[in-house]
């Protein structure tokens, strides 16, 4: 049986047309004007921010955890503490996205994840899905046995013996990035830290042309914040453009590598490299949709994730100062601390499935075919789970408990990396700052998927030589 | 009583009582047995808990199953003896089971 899905499976991916990637883009652009042009909704919004009530003014039912504004108005704590306790399997029945089941409890969540016998990661693993025509495919949202393949070829980058030559290379730019900030002056730690770390790393996994490393952050973020896959504030127009120009520049790194690797050059340890010596993915470029889908994956998992989890560890400690000094006074506790910020923080709100059989969920009856959030953000602060799981607490005995890479198949594959870079920063932020001071209430990102901040201002103090 | 012994990646060697009923994940854990997370629990679903079993004991212990080898199977560091450590029930009968880790759980 698994012989002949795989046969299947691989005719269907040697099926995919090969219209050029490009051209693609453009026709699914052209009919997505079209379509804004028929219907007259060209320049309208589908998400308009409007203050959300508190929850206890809401109605069960009522409840809609798609609400991309839940999380900037700093009511999603309390509105999944209440689907929690009162529903936790709970039926939005007319949600912009389409009805939906929220999961919102630890073990739940973890009872989905798990059984992809069940619950299908495909198509799409957001809740609402991109615009027609730009349907992309990524292995995050495929089944097992199509899944392992792909997954099995970018797998290595993340192996110990890359790990290891990662960890100095991550060092020093840590040192680099950290030595030229101001002291003493306000400034957005996002850019100048969060995101200008991450885009480095990115480059690198990538072998990307390093000076023009803020692309992959500007496709990541195009790509992440589409109004009809999460809530997104993306203009359609520019998202289609970003995503001919993400084309262009990875199909030229793509070929640029393959010419390289024919000219007899030494293979390096970098994404595009293993997917190009694996044989279920050295054609990939011939797909175009499975080619975007997969890089884009890449770009944004190694993205939006450890990006805010550099700032929500900032803006944590802050809002717990006595974990700071715990923190100064115990530097040993900082592994720890780098899963407790990642539960705090859940960079991901959530994961989506289809149900592919009736099924009961606690209780619930879920019919084939139905939709299902698994809400990663309302596990990590489940009090069955965590205790006074709102706070930031960095010696938590079961932080690494959390649940923001997922469980299962899919479970994140760049967690140990993820986990370094963000042991490192604060490995070299504690030896030079003494205060890490956030003097602006932050900005948050529009959005029902990414727990993004896109601004915290901040002030360092440097540590004076006891 | 019976006793497992872990030896971390490095070569360093670490006892741990073994005790009926308990995964031989628990027993790592319980005995804070550097090298052993446990991220999920024991549901056999985070992959953390990764051992490679001295080839003398795989008839003792068993091989992985199915349910092991979704998260086993992705991993480089897989080996033909690899197990999830939360999925080894223990028995007081394995005494001086001898189990390796590997450099990182993924």
């Amino acid at each position: 049986m698994t012989t002949l899905n795989n046969v299947t499976g691989r005719a269907a991916e040697r099926a995919q047309t090969i219209v050029p990637m490009e051209l693609q883009i453009r026709g699914a652009h052209l009919y997505d004007r079209a379509r804004r042009f028929v219907t007259r909704t060209n320049g309208h919004k589908i998400f308009v921010e409007k203050p959300i009530p508190p929850v206890e003014e809401v109605a069960l039912a009522e409840i809609d955890l798609s609400n991309p504004f839940l999380y900037r108005q700093g009511r999603w704590q309390s509105y999944f503490e209440r689907v929690r306790n009162e529903a936790p399997v709970h039926f939005q029945a007319n949600s912009p996205f389409g009805p939906f089941w929220s999961v919102t409890r630890h073990a739940d969540i973890i009872a989905v994840d798990k059984d992809h016998e069940t619950f299908s990661a495909e198509p799409f693993i957001i809740i609402g899905e991109p615009p027609r025509f730009m349907e992309v495919a990524m292995f995050i949202a495929m089944d097992p046995p199509r899944h392992d393949r792909q997954r099995a070829a970018v797998q290595g980058v993340v192996a110990p013996k890359n790990l290891r030559e990662m960890e100095g290379l991550i060092r020093t730019r840590v040192r680099e990035v950290l030595d030229d900030l101001p002291v003493g002056e306000t400034f957005n730690w996002v850019d100048r830290v969060s995101i200008e770390l991450t885009a480095r790393m990115l480059a690198t996994l990538l072998d990307f042309p390093y000076e023009q490393r803020r692309k992959l952050v500007e496709w990541s973020d195009l790509a992440s914040s589409m109004e009809q896959a999460n809530g997104g504030p993306s203009d359609n127009d520019e998202v289609f453009r970003g995503f001919v120009d993400a084309a262009r520049g990875l199909s030229a790194l793509w070929r640029d590598k393959q010419a390289r690797l024919a000219a007899g050059e030494e293979p390096g340890f970098d994404l595009i490299t293993m997917l190009q010596r694996n044989e279920d993915t050295k054609d990939l470029i011939d797909r175009p949709m499975e080619f975007l889908g997969n890089l884009v994956l890449l770009i944004v998992g190694g993205n939006d994730t450890t990006r805010n989890s550099m700032s929500g560890g900032v803006l944590a400690l802050n809002r717990f100062p006595d974990q700071f000094e715990k923190l100064k006074a115990n530097p040993e506790l900082i592994p720890n601390m780098v899963s407790e910020i990642i539960r705090w923080q859940t960079p991901l709100a959530y994961m989506r499935r289809v149900a592919k059989k009736d099924t009961i969920l606690n209780g619930q009856f879920i019919r084939k075919g139905d939709k299902l959030v698994m809400w990663y953000a309302s596990g990590n602060r489940d009090e069955r789970v965590f205790d006074r799981p709102d706070d930031l607490i960095i010696d938590r005995s079961n932080a690494r408990n959390h649940i923001s890479f997922g469980f299962g198949v899919h479970r994140c594959m760049g967690n140990r990396l993820a986990e370094m870079q963000l042991r490192i920063l604060w490995e070299e932020l504690l030896p030079r700052f003494d205060k890490i001071e956030v003097v602006e209430e932050p900005e948050y990102v529009q959005s029902n998927f990414v727990r993004g901040i896109s601004t915290l201002m901040v002030r360092l103090t440097a540590k004076t030589d006891a | 009583m019976s006793a497992v012994t872990f030896i971390s990646h490095d070569g360093e060697k670490r006892e741990a009582p073994l005790e009926d009923g308990r995964s031989l994940m628990q027993v790592a854990v319980d005995n804070m047995i550097p090298g052993v997370d446990g991220d999920c629990g024991g549901e056999a679903a985070c992959g953390t808990c990764h051992v490679i079993v001295d080839d003398q004991w795989v008839d003792t212990v068993g091989r992985s199953g199915p349910v092991e080898e979704e998260m086993l199977a992705m991993n480089p560091e897989r080996e033909p003896t690899s197990r999830l450590s939360c999925q080894m029930a223990v028995s007081e009968d394995w005494d001086g089971l001898v189990v390796r880790l590997p450099e990182f759980q993924m």
